[in-house]
C-alpha cells in the first residue's frame, strides 16, 4: 500500500449513473475505512480541525476508526455535529479539514469527509442514537427554518436542556437539504431523514407548513407563545437572476425552481403530480455548487447540458469533486463564456442563448482575475432550457414584518459573532446573515447562536 | 394534517372546501391565498383565500380541476384530510390598510369572471361588514358553471351577473357590462378585477380607456409561494414582479398579460399528461417535448 495515496473510493459507473438518480459515490466499507484512517498522523497539532468550522475532534475519531471501534467515532463526531452523514457528503472538504491536513503536503490528504460519512452511515445502520438530555430547563426556545443552520441550532439547544421547536416554510424539514441538493448527492429518506429524526429523538420539535412572518410573527412567538428566545435561520432563499432580455421566456428557471422541483417534489418520478420540463438542450449559467447540480439532474432528465460561466475553470466556485463528476457525465463546460441575451420563439419558448466569448483581465477585489468581453466574438448557443444559478439573497418575508431587526445593505440580517442581532433576544445565522454560502457554515453559524442563546438565557 | 370541515361541489369542474387552519384563519386577510398539498405525491397548489373564520379556525377553498393534482383534490369528502396547507401568503389587498372614512367616499366596483368569483368574495364581504357597499360583476361561461351568487347576493350592492351564452342573467362579456354601466352614469374610482388572465387583460383594456385605476389578482405558476423559486415572475411596468412575495395583486393597467399568459400555459401539456395518467393509468411520461405545440 501507497500511503502517499487514498484508498479510492467506490462509485457508480458515470454512463450508468448519468441515467439515474442513485447515489453517485458508494462510499467506503469497513475494511476500506480502517485502511484510510491508518493513514491519519494522529498530529497532536491537528490543522484539521483548524479547517473545521464545527471543530470535530478529527483525529479523535480517526483513531476510533482505524482500530475499528465506529461507534466510539460516532460518539466523537456528535459531540460537534448534528448531520455528520450530510458533512460527510456535502462539505467542500479539500478548502476546509482536508485542505490543511499535513498528509497533503506529499501525497493525497486523509479522505476525512469519506470517513466521515463511514461513520455516520454506519451509525444509522446499527442504530446507534445520541443521547437525550435527561432534564430541561423549561426555557422555550423558537428556531425558524429546519435547514442546517436551525437544525444545528435547535440540536445544541436541546442537548443544554432547552425546549426547542422548529418553525419550518415548506412541508418537510432539511431546507437546502431537501429542495435543493439532489438525492444522487444526498439521499433524502436514507440520510437526511434520518439526521433529522436524529435531531427529533434530542427533543426538539418541528412544525412544518408555518411562515413565521406570515402564519406567525416574531412578536407574537415572545408575546402569545412564551418563547424566551429566537434564533433564525431562514437562509438565503430568494434567486437571483442577471437582468438580461428575454428571461421571462418560456424555458427559463432559476435553478431553485428546477432543483426544488426535482428534489423536494420528486418531479422526476412517474407517480409524482409536480411536473418538470426537462428540455433537450440546457444552458446552466453559473458556475457554483448548485450549477453542477442543476446541470446533473437536468442530464439525468435526458437533456445535453452545457455549463455557461464567465470565467475560466480554475476559477469554478463549486467543490472539485463535483465539477469532476459533472465532467465524467457528460457535462459540456462552456468558460469563458457570459449570456448576453436569452432568445425566443414566437410562442414564447427558449430558442437560444445570445453569448459573448471573455479571455481574464487584472485580479479583481475578490482576488480573482476579472473577466472582459472579447470584441466581435458574440454566438448564440442553441438551447431550449435555461437555468439561472447565480446565486441567492435572503427572503424578506421575516425582516419586513418584524420591527426592530436591522438588514445591512445586501438585505442580510445583521448579526454579531454570537448570532445576536439587533433585536433583543432574536438571534440569527446562516445565510440569512452571511448570504448565500455553504451547509457547513450554516451549521457554524447555528452552533454559535446555540452558545449566544445560552449565554443570554443563563445571565438574563 | 389539516382536516376537511365540509366539501360542497359547485359545478362539475369547481369545488370548495371548508379546511381546519387555525394558523391561517387567524392572520389571514382579502387578498392572500395559501398553498395546499393533497398528500406526499401531490403538487403544491396555490389557492386564493375564499372564506375564513377566525373563531373556528377555518379557511374556505374553492378551486377548478386543472392538473393531476386538484383532479384528485376534488375526490376528498368531509371528514377527509389534506397533508399540507400553509399560508396566509402574499400581501393584503390594498384597501385592507386604507384609511376606512376615505374609502367610504370611494365607488369600488368588483368584477368577478368563473372561479376568480371566489377570492372577489371575501373582499365584497369585508366592505360589507364595514358598511359600505360594492356593486359586482359576475361573468361566467355559462349558468352552470355560476358560483357564490347567493353568498354573494348577500353582501354586495347591485349585482351584476352576465354569462357568454346568455343562458343566465345578461348575455355577453363582463367588459361590456362594465362599459354599459358607466354609460348608465354610474361613477366608479376602482375597479378590482379577478379571474381569467384574458378576462382580467380585457378588463383592463376597457377601464384605461374609462380612466379608472384597476386592481387585479394575478395567478402564475408556482411552487413555493415564498419567494424562493421565482417561477412566478411577472412584468409590472419596467419592473419585474414576483406575485407570490409582492402581489398577488398588481396595478392591472401595469400588467404584461401576453407575457403572462405565455407563461401560465408553460406546464399545460405536462397537466395535461399527469391528468391522462390519473384518468387511465396510461404510461404517459414526464418530460415533454418543451416545444409548447398544443397552446
Amino acid at each position: 500500500m501507497d500511503a502517499l495515496k487514498r484508498v479510492p473510493v467506490r462509485e457508480q459507473d458515470p454512463k450508468v449513473r448519468a441515467t439515474n438518480f442513485e447515489e453517485v459515490c458508494l462510499g467506503y466499507n469497513l475494511e476500506e475505512a480502517m485502511e484510510e484512517a491508518g493513514r491519519c498522523l494522529n498530529c497532536k497539532n491537528a490543522q484539521c480541525v483548524k479547517g473545521c468550522p464545527v471543530s470535530i475532534d478529527i483525529p479523535g475519531f480517526i483513531q476510533q476508526v482505524k482500530v475499528g471501534n465506529i461507534e466510539e467515532a460516532a460518539r466523537i463526531i456528535a459531540k460537534s455535529s448534528a448531520l455528520p452523514a450530510v458533512c460527510g457528503r456535502v462539505c467542500p472538504q479539500e478548502s476546509q479539514c482536508e485542505g490543511k491536513c499535513i498528509r497533503g503536503i506529499k501525497g493525497e490528504p486523509v479522505s476525512i469527509g469519506k470517513l466521515e460519512r463511514f461513520v455516520a452511515d454506519w451509525s444509522r445502520e446499527h442504530g446507534f442514537v445520541p443521547e437525550k438530555p435527561e432534564t430541561t430547563n423549561g426555557k422555550k426556545v423558537a428556531v425558524i427554518g429546519a435547514g442546517p443552520a436551525g437544525l444545528t441550532c435547535a440540536g445544541d439547544l436541546a442537548k443544554m436542556g432547552y425546549e426547542v421547536t422548529i418553525f419550518e416554510a415548506l412541508h418537510e424539514p432539511g431546507g437546502v437539504l431537501v429542495y435543493g441538493i439532489p438525492e444522487f448527492r444526498l439521499p433524502k429518506e436514507k440520510v437526511v431523514h434520518a439526521e433529522i429524526e436524529n435531531v427529533k429523538k434530542l427533543g426538539v420539535k418541528i412544525e412544518t407548513n408555518v411562515i413565521i412572518g406570515k402564519s406567525v410573527t416574531i412578536d407574537q412567538l415572545f408575546e402569545e407563545e412564551g418563547y424566551e428566545a429566537i434564533f433564525i435561520g431562514s437562509g438565503a432563499g430568494l434567486p437571483k437572476f442577471m437582468g438580461i432580455p428575454g428571461e421571462l421566456a418560456n424555458g427559463v428557471f432559476s435553478a431553485n425552481e428546477y432543483l426544488t422541483r426535482s428534489n423536494l417534489m420528486k418531479a422526476y418520478k412517474e407517480d409524482y403530480d409536480t411536473p418538470i420540463i426537462a428540455g433537450k438542450i440546457v444552458a446552466v449559467v453559473g458556475g457554483g455548487n448548485v450549477a453542477m447540480d442543476a446541470a446533473r439532474t437536468a442530464k439525468r432528465l435526458g437533456a445535453e447540458v452545457h455549463i455557461v460561466y464567465r470565467r475560466s475553470e480554475k476559477e469554478l466556485p463549486a467543490r472539485a469533486e463535483e465539477v469532476h463528476h459533472a465532467k465524467e457525465e457528460g457535462i459540456i463546460l462552456d468558460i469563458l463564456t457570459n449570456p448576453k441575451e436569452i432568445l425566443s420563439n414566437e410562442n414564447g419558448w427558449v430558442s437560444g442563448l445570445r453569448c459573448v466569448k471573455m479571455e481574464l483581465g487584472e485580479a479583481d477585489a475578490s482576488g480573482r482575475r476579472k473577466p472582459i468581453e472579447i470584441k466581435d466574438s458574440e454566438f448564440i448557443l442553441e438551447v431550449d432550457t435555461v437555468i439561472m444559478a447565480l446565486g441567492t439573497s435572503p427572503n424578506p418575508l421575516i425582516s419586513s414584518t418584524t420591527k426592530g431587526l436591522d438588514l445591512n445593505k445586501r438585505k442580510c440580517i445583521i448579526a454579531n459573532e454570537y448570532g445576536e442581532t439587533t433585536k433583543k433576544a432574536v438571534f440569527a445565522g446562516g445565510d440569512a446573515v452571511s448570504g448565500a454560502a455553504t451547509v457547513i457554515l450554516a451549521m457554524e453559524a447555528g452552533k454559535k447562536g446555540a452558545k449566544g442563546i445560552h449565554e443570554y438565557l443563563s445571565n438574563k | 394534517m389539516f382536516k376537511i370541515k365540509k366539501a360542497k361541489q359547485l359545478s362539475d369542474i369547481i369545488f370548495q372546501m371548508e379546511v381546519e387552519a387555525p394558523h391561517i384563519a387567524k392572520s389571514c386577510n382579502p387578498g392572500q391565498f395559501l398553498v395546499a398539498k393533497i398528500d406526499e405525491k401531490g403538487e403544491r397548489i396555490p389557492l386564493t383565500i375564499c372564506d375564513y373564520n377566525r373563531e373556528e379556525g377555518t379557511v374556505t377553498i374553492v378551486f377548478q380541476i386543472i392538473g393531476a393534482s386538484t383532479e384528485r383534490m376534488s375526490k376528498l369528502q368531509t371528514g377527509d384530510y389534506f397533508r399540507d396547507f400553509v399560508g396566509p401568503l402574499g400581501v393584503p389587498s390594498e384597501f385592507i390598510s386604507e384609511d376606512i372614512e376615505e374609502l367610504k367616499n370611494k365607488k369600488v366596483l368588483f368584477v368577478a369572471g368563473g372561479v376568480g368569483t371566489a377570492p372577489v368574495y371575501p373582499q365584497v364581504k369585508w366592505f360589507h361588514e364595514k358598511g359600505m357597499k360594492a356593486d359586482v360583476i359576475v361573468g361566467a361561461k355559462s349558468k352552470d358553471i355560476l358560483i357564490l351568487e347567493d353568498e354573494m347576493k348577500a353582501v354586495a350592492g347591485n349585482l351584476y351577473i352576465t354569462t357568454d351564452d346568455g343562458s343566465y342573467g345578461r348575455k355577453g362579456l363582463v367588459t361590456k357590462v362594465i362599459e354599459d354601466l358607466v354609460n348608465e352614469g354610474n361613477h366608479y374610482d376602482v375597479v378590482v378585477a379577478i379571474g381569467p388572465m384574458i378576462m382580467m387583460k380585457f378588463v383592463c383594456m376597457t377601464t384605461k380607456k374609462l380612466g379608472i385605476k384597476t386592481i387585479v389578482s394575478m395567478n402564475p405558476i408556482m411552487v413555493d409561494g415564498t419567494g424562493m423559486c421565482g417561477a412566478c415572475r411577472l412584468q409590472i411596468g419596467d419592473e419585474i414582479k414576483f406575485a407570490c412575495v409582492d402581489g398577488p395583486e398588481f396595478d392591472g393597467h401595469l400588467v404584461d398579460f401576453d407575457a403572462a399568459m405565455k407563461r401560465q400555459s408553460m406546464y399545460r401539456t405536462q397537466e395535461g399528461r399527469a391528468l391522462l395518467k390519473e384518468r387511465e393509468g396510461a404510461t404517459h411520461h414526464h418530460g415533454g417535448c418543451g416545444c409548447g405545440g398544443d397552446e
